[in-house]
């Protein structure tokens, strides 16, 4: 323990300016004027937006599920594929992540536009042409499309380390593969589906760039409403750091309710659901 | 194959990335039998209870269960439970639910299944533990747990894959004549599956020798003893002095540069032999009252006899139980009577 300490040092400075100096920061603005004294005004403001807040809840949710139960299964089938396949399904899932946020996100654009890509090919077939860009469903899509790999990649590393004889144990105390999957593969598999939610939901969450252009400015989210105050000429950088400061506060609800699943304790200590 | 046969393996082949695991095996086990699948290490044993339970399927021949082929029918159908070689406890659930599992997979009553954990607690000394995380348990611990988990199902037939083998000398005995009275009052066909050749001996009703994916020999505890087929299960069943032999003709046999009477025939004339000897069956004497001589190379004290290396004239080093005390460095004298002289086959390139 002693001999950890001091390696330790660089890295609890480095922490203590860029991660809690910025934290008070915004604590900081988010209870003060624009002349440094003391308000409750900008987080009875934030009230104002509680739709919208609301609604980037929702949308982060429905994005995060569906990751999940995209994420999940693609993860259990890797998992399961020999070396090289598994290196090529990786790499498939890796390689949007190289390419530029913005460019992916715009490509979708250009995809789900009035006359964009997929409309013209519907057009083809005679149907449509679809209301697609600027919905909430267009939103979801580029959260889903954006942060997939996120949820994949943990759930993945975790099926990779998964105890093969334990299924064998309970295929031979007479588990179908239902049972099976319930009593073994997913109770092993819990804690990287709290990871892959938490990786997913926090940036579908904050996220500004893909609902400003896939939502086209009808959709606003949180992350659009901070970032509004920092750019436009609505300059309020005490309004957005009370938005950004609640926003912190929501997210840790939000994980340390998740964090009451993921404990293997309450399983352990309860019975075994069937 | 006969009414009373509950599992059967015929002709049985299995290969991993080409390499033979198993070649041929053929086996048929009695219901209520305690049957030990005996080799060393790698021989196919743990192997051999996986084609059993379904988790390997053979590249050949089939699996019969009461008469049935089962072949294509997955493990979880299977009237048979594992003690696994690693245990295989489930991390996330406590003792209670590690042992209950089988259980509540059936939809057994709360009830029922409470009264019969408990018994199963009781079996294997494990009272008071129910409510304990398995990951922090010893490894015996886990290994009584793994063996109550599978005993509570009642199976028709259990394997055991080395069900003892993290367990301490006393807690192996104890384990040991417990499992014993648990088969013999169930009657679970017990297959069971160690590379102690003591623990074979004193527990089965018949001890299958295993080697290299083969089956040696199949037979009583005493017929494998007193009567192993060849010098590999001669060795690996107890210690055994084993010498290169000729036959000369029936009931005579030259080794150690002179003849000897022995019982054996049905050699052909002159075949080279392996001669095997046991330990305690060699007699030590006076060098004028002995068939061979020899000087005392060393003793041991090994609590209940003496283990005395002799070196006769040929160079010979002479395995002897013996309760007497020799003095290193003296001439002695060594014999043996017929009955005790054991005359076997040279094995075959191939089956080495
Ligand atoms: N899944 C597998 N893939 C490749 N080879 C395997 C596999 N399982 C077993 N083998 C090989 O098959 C042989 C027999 O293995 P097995 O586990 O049956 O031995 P065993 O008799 O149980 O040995 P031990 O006493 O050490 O447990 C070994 O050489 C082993 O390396
Ligand atoms: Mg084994």
């Amino acid at each position: 323990m002693i001999k950890s300490r001091y390696p330790a040092f660089p890295y609890i400075i480095f922490m203590a300016i860029f991660i809690v100096v910025p934290l008070i920061m915004v604590a900081y603005f988010a209870f003060t004027t624009s002349s440094g004294e003391f308000t409750m005004q900008n987080i009875i403001r934030v009230g104002d937006y509680v739709p919208v807040i609301i609604k980037s809840l929702f949308l982060a949710f429905i994005a995060t599920l569906i990751c999940l139960a995209l994420g999940y299964p693609f993860a259990y089938i890797m998992a399961r594929k020999t070396s090289n396949i598994r290196r090529t399904m990786f790499m498939l899932i890796m390689l949007p992540m190289w390419m530029n946020f913005l460019l992916r996100t715009y490509s979708w654009m250009t995809i789900l536009e009035n006359n964009g890509l997929l409309n013209r090919f519907l057009g083809i077939f005679g149907i449509g042409p679809f209301e697609m860009i600027n919905t909430q469903g267009a939103v979801v899509l580029g959260m889903v499309y954006d942060y997939l790999p996120f949820m994949i990649v943990p759930l993945y590393t975790i099926m990779m380390k998964m105890d093969h004889s334990l299924i064998q144990a309970a295929q031979d105390l007479g588990a179908n593969p239902l049972q099976v999957f319930l009593h073994v593969t997913l109770p092993q598999s819990l804690p990287g589906i709290s990871t892959g939610i938490t990786m997913v939901f926090i940036p579908s969450v904050s996220t500004f760039i893909i609902s400003k252009m896939l939502g086209g400015g009808s959709e606003l989210m949180i992350g659009d409403l901070i970032e509004m105050q920092f750019s436009s000429n609505s300059y309020n950088p005490n309004l957005g750091s009370a938005i950004s400061f609640i926003l912190m506060i929501i997210i840790l609800i939000c994980m340390s309710v998740m964090n009451q699943f993921d404990s293997d304790k309450v399983e352990k200590e309860g019975r075994m659901v069937v | 194959m006969d009414k009373n046969t509950i599992i059967s393996l015929k002709d049985i082949v299995v290969e991993f990335d080409g390499e033979s695991v198993l070649r041929h095996i053929n086996l048929d086990i009695h219901n209520h039998e305690f049957v030990t699948l005996l080799g060393p290490s790698g021989c196919g044993k743990t192997t051999t209870l996986r084609i059993i339970g379904g988790f390997v399927a053979p590249k050949s021949g089939d699996v019969f269960f009461d008469g049935k082929k089962i072949n294509d029918l997955p493990p979880y159908k299977r009237e048979v439970n594992t003690v696994f070689q690693k245990y295989a406890l489930f991390p996330n659930l406590n003792v209670y639910e590690n042992i209950a599992f089988g259980l509540r997979l059936k939809k057994v009553p709360d009830e029922e299944i409470r009264e019969r954990v408990f018994e199963m607690l009781d079996l294997v000394n494990m009272r008071g533990f129910e409510r304990k995380d398995v990951n922090l348990l010893s490894g015996g611990q886990q290994q009584r747990v793994a063996i109550a988990r599978a005993l509570i199902n009642k199976p028709q037939v259990l394997l055991l894959d080395e069900p003892l083998g993290a367990l301490d000398l006393k807690l192996r005995k104890e384990m040991q004549i417990e499992l014993k009275k648990i088969q013999r009052e169930t009657k679970i066909t017990f297959i069971y599956v160690t590379h102690d050749q003591e623990e074979a001996l004193t527990m089965s009703d018949t001890v299958v020798v295993m080697r290299a994916g083969q089956i040696q020999q199949i037979g009583t505890p005493i017929d494998i003893y007193n009567e192993p087929i060849n010098a590999f299960v001669a060795d690996f069943i107890g210690e055994s002095n084993i010498i290169d032999g000729v036959m000369k003709k029936d009931y005579l046999v030259n080794f150690a540069g002179r003849d000897f009477d022995c019982v054996d025939f049905g050699f052909e004339e002159n075949e080279n032999v392996d001669v095997v000897i046991r330990p305690e069956d060699i007699k030590i004497s006076a060098p004028e009252k002995g068939q061979i001589t020899g000087k005392v190379e060393s003793i041991i004290f090994k609590g209940v006899h003496y283990e005395i290396v002799v070196i006769d004239g040929n160079g010979f080093n002479w395995k002897i139980h013996s309760t007497l005390y020799e003095e290193p460095g003296r001439e002695v004298g060594l014999s043996v009577i017929p009955d005790d002289i054991h005359i076997m086959h040279k094995m075959t390139e191939e089956e080495k």
